[in-house]
């Protein structure tokens, strides 16, 4: 209970560079789910296996899902998203394994997801409407609130960070709050109350993200 | 009172009282949504959908807090 939040514990490291749980718990993760993946599809057949089913449903939920969101064709952008959703989920929802501590619940990881976020949405913007057409979306609807556009870019990304890490890190606290005061059955509804947190920050995560890319890109209604 | 006192003392007004506004206005929204889900039943995915987002949103708030709280505690630049 007396660990620091914003640091992270170091296991080992590699030459000068240190490699933390969350790393290693990121790459377990990701280990994970391109082996279940690659299973999966590996014999893909028009009369799909249980797994197959499976993986084909998660993708065809997201891609309605996300076409809702953006309101054009989403193939472009469901890679990205479809990745970032899964992950999310099950990296949030690894509190379960006994043992193991989400990397979500350490400022690293959250930061590096903003990051690519806020890349990948000035890159889908440049690539649908162009260089001169993308920034002037930053003097819309006058060249006085140039400023302001370019803080809210800053800040939504630095926002979309801090939920997520606020989120599962404070579970964690909360949850050993209640472990250390009392025993054996308190802390179970807590846990439930955390895979529920898990699941709708992985959402929102991916939902902001989406909002963020439909932004830029420009929906085709408008 | 020493500077980590001071933390301490800062860390829970900011969290008490940072807690109060986002409380309120997830009270506000929630039941604004409610209210509208029970006039329009066939809209419901859309607003749970905004609903989530705005939520998030107003979290945010309370979340910065709690960050600001953390900081105090545990990164704090002014205490030995």
């Amino acid at each position: 209970m007396d660990a620091n939040p914003l640091a992270s514990d170091i296991l080992f490291s590699v030459g000068p560079l240190p490699i933390g749980r969350a790393v290693v718990t990121t790459w377990v993760i990701m280990a994970a789910l391109t082996l279940v993946s690659w299973i999966g599809m590996r014999r893909a057949e028009v009369q799909a296996g249980p797994l197959q089913a499976v993986l084909e449903i998660v993708v065809e939920t997201t891609e309605k899902q996300i076409r809702e969101i953006v309101r054009r064709d989403p193939w472009p952008f469901l890679p990205l998203l479809g990745t970032l959703f899964i992950f999310l989920v099950v990296a949030n929802l690894s509190a379960v394994v006994p043992g193991a501590k989400p990397p979500t619940g350490h400022i690293e990881t959250p930061a590096a997801l903003a990051a690519i976020v806020f890349l990948s949405v000035h890159y889908f913007g440049l690539r649908a409407r162009g260089g001169v057409d993308y920034l002037k979306r930053y003097i819309r609807p006058n060249p006085l609130l140039l400023p302001l556009n370019v803080l809210a870019e800053i800040t939504r990304t630095f926002s979309l960070m801090v939920r997520l890490f606020g989120n599962i890190m404070s579970h964690e606290f909360v949850l050993a709050i209640v472990v250390f005061l009392a025993g054996l059955l308190l802390p179970i509804p807590f846990m439930l109350l955390g895979i529920m947190i898990g699941i709708i920050q992985a959402y929102i995560f991916t939902v902001l993200a989406a909002v963020f890319i439909g932004a830029a890109v420009g929906g085709e209604s408008d | 009172m020493t500077v980590e006192m001071l933390s301490i003392v800062g860390a829970a007004v900011a969290v008490s009282f940072g807690a109060i506004g986002p409380a309120l206005g997830e009270g506000r929204a929630i039941a604004a949504a409610m209210d509208a889900i029970a006039r329009q039943p066939e809209s419901a995915g859309t607003l749970s959908r905004t609903l989530f987002v705005g939520l998030a949103m107003i979290e945010t708030m309370a979340i910065y807090c709690l960050v600001i709280a953390l900081l105090l505690l545990y990164a704090n630049p002014f205490a030995g």
